[in-house]
């Protein structure tokens, strides 16, 4: 028996002590006990993931990348250098996260290499989220490393209940799990309490909850790529919340329990099938049209 | 159960789990199915498969497969090329292929020696199910070291083929006998917890009547 094993937020956080300080520090000890590795070894591994996800935020930035139907690419890189330009409305660390939530996102769609995090659809978010926070907060890698076990733990409490496809729960059992995943992250990384971090994820989850899953076509591209970056800011704006003290009232537990509830009222038009939503409109339809018979 | 590495990953080439890193899985079981190098192959694609699979990039993953490229290789965005280098004859059709997961497809194989048929799906996150081999119904996800064998329908063969098994030690982790009539031809396909050794397939061939025997490692 797994000593670090929890099933709910409320078990993760009874596991927080004056020896393991983080949820981080949770999440890695359950991981090297599960696979019968050293902490060292598990580490590595998630280094490697994060090594991943950075190659594939770089070449989202820096290179012309484009989706095979045409529809998305190049967005990540216009949105840095209207940052470096010293344009962005939303202040230097939320604009960040966006361009490379939305270049990691691209990659996705143009077929190049992600992790999913918790899916696909969704990779974009928490790579935005980290290496904003890297580089506007002269962080260490390993800082990130461990942000990505914390990661991991808000997402393992939610698929104990739900399941994370947009074909089942719609988006915001994806793109809202990544965001409370990133947001948890975001606080755990700048030194805030683990309380803190459930409280952040919950914040974040409670604004995307009801989101439906309704790309055009059915393709992983409207609106999922601008819904990665605008989510990585959503995340950053909950880590904000949570650090200021203010209260969510909802435990996390019971927002996934929510969560599932109105995943399960939702029509399948809504649920990944490409069929109602935005992929209902008259121009959605126009588009996938004029651009599938052309590939 | 999930740990934390089936939420921070899996590493995949997109766009999609099921559309994408689904049918690069499909198609290296049914290479692993085929036995050999893929020479010619007609894939029919289901339901989503059908209607997304430009967008989604389902073809060239799928031929990525039968290439034995991973899930994570920066290749399946290329393997349409790659095959056609190799000589790789590849038509793709959109078919309903009736009560079967909208996201199926149909893979008709021929290699120098063997043809094969293998209908899988693509279940959600990556996972996928082989549903038929030619017309025996099985279930083979790819996730265990599996063991394919084709045999006339006899009394005796199961036996024969759990009791080498047992004897090495290894552990069944499910089975699936499938038969096209009773006393006809017959397809066993099961899932263990250890490797199968090539000596213990070596003697599984070896059995009277076995005819054909296919090793599948882990996707």
């Amino acid at each position: 028996m797994n000593p670090y094993k929890f099933n709910s937020m409320s078990e993760l956080l009874s596991l927080v002590n004056e020896e393991v300080k983080t949820i981080a520090d949770v999440v890695m000890r359950f991981q090297a006990e599960e696979e019968g590795k050293s902490e060292k070894e598990i580490y590595d591994v998630m280094a490697k993931r994060l090594q991943i996800m950075r190659e594939a935020a770089d070449k989202g930035i820096n290179e012309d990348i484009c989706s095979p139907t045409g529809l998305v690419g190049g967005g990540g890189k216009r949105l840095e250098e209207r940052r470096l330009a010293g344009l962005s409305v939303s202040g230097t660390t939320s604009a960040r996260a966006s361009a490379i939530a939305m270049a990691v996102a691209e990659v996705n769609a143009a077929m190049g290499r992600v992790v999913a995090a918790p899916t696909a659809g969704s990779c974009g978010i928490l790579p935005g989220v980290l290496f904003a926070l890297e580089a506007e907060k002269n962080l260490e890698e390993e800082k990130l490393v461990k942000g990505l076990f914390t990661a991991a733990g808000i997402g393992m409490i939610t698929a104990r209940q739900a399941n994370l496809s947009g074909a089942a729960l719609g988006c915001q059992a994806e793109c809202g799990v990544a965001t409370a995943m990133a947001a948890a992250a975001a606080v755990e990384i700048i030194g805030g309490e683990a309380k803190q971090a459930a409280v952040a994820s919950g914040i974040a989850l409670q604004g995307l909850l009801g989101l439906v899953c309704d790309p055009v076509g059915g393709l992983v591209e409207i609106p999922c790529v601008n819904r990665n970056a605008i989510c990585a800011a959503h995340a950053l704006a909950a880590a904000d919340i949570a650090l200021a003290g203010i209260c969510c009232y909802i435990p996390f537990d019971e927002i996934i329990t929510a969560m599932v509830e109105v995943g399960r009222v939702m029509p399948p038009s809504l649920r990944e099938t490409g069929i109602g939503g935005l992929a209902g409109c008259p121009s959605a339809k126009k588009l996938i049209k004029d651009k599938l018979e052309n590939l | 159960m999930t740990d934390a590495f089936d939420i921070i990953g899996p590493v995949m080439i997109g766009p999609s789990s099921s559309h994408t890193a689904g049918a690069v899985r499909i198609g290296r079981l049914a290479r692993a199915i085929l036995g050999e190098q893929p020479l010619k192959c007609e894939i029919l694609l289901h339901g989503s498969f059908a209607s997304t699979y430009r967008g989604h990039g389902t073809d060239r993953a799928l031929v990525a497969g039968l290439l034995s490229l991973n899930v994570d290789d920066e290749r399946v965005r290329e393997a349409l090329k790659i095959a056609s280098g190799k000589g790789l004859e590849i038509i793709f059709k959109t078919k309903d292929l009736g009560e079967v997961h909208p996201n199926s497809a149909l893979i008709k194989l021929k290699g120098k020696n063997q043809e094969v048929e293998v209908l899988a799906c693509s279940v959600g996150g990556g996972h996928v199910v082989v549903k038929k081999i030619d017309s025996f119904d099985v279930e083979l996800s790819g996730d265990l070291p599996t063991i394919v064998a084709a045999y006339p329908d006899r009394p005796g063969v199961v036996a024969a083929v759990t009791a080498l098994l047992a004897s090495a030690g290894v552990n069944i982790a499910h089975m699936r006998v499938s038969r096209t009539a009773a006393g006809a031809q017959a397809l066993m396909v099961a899932e263990t917890d250890q490797i199968v050794s090539q000596g213990l397939v070596t003697a599984i061939k070896a059995l009277p009547m076995m005819e054909r025997v296919i090793q599948i490692e882990p996707i």
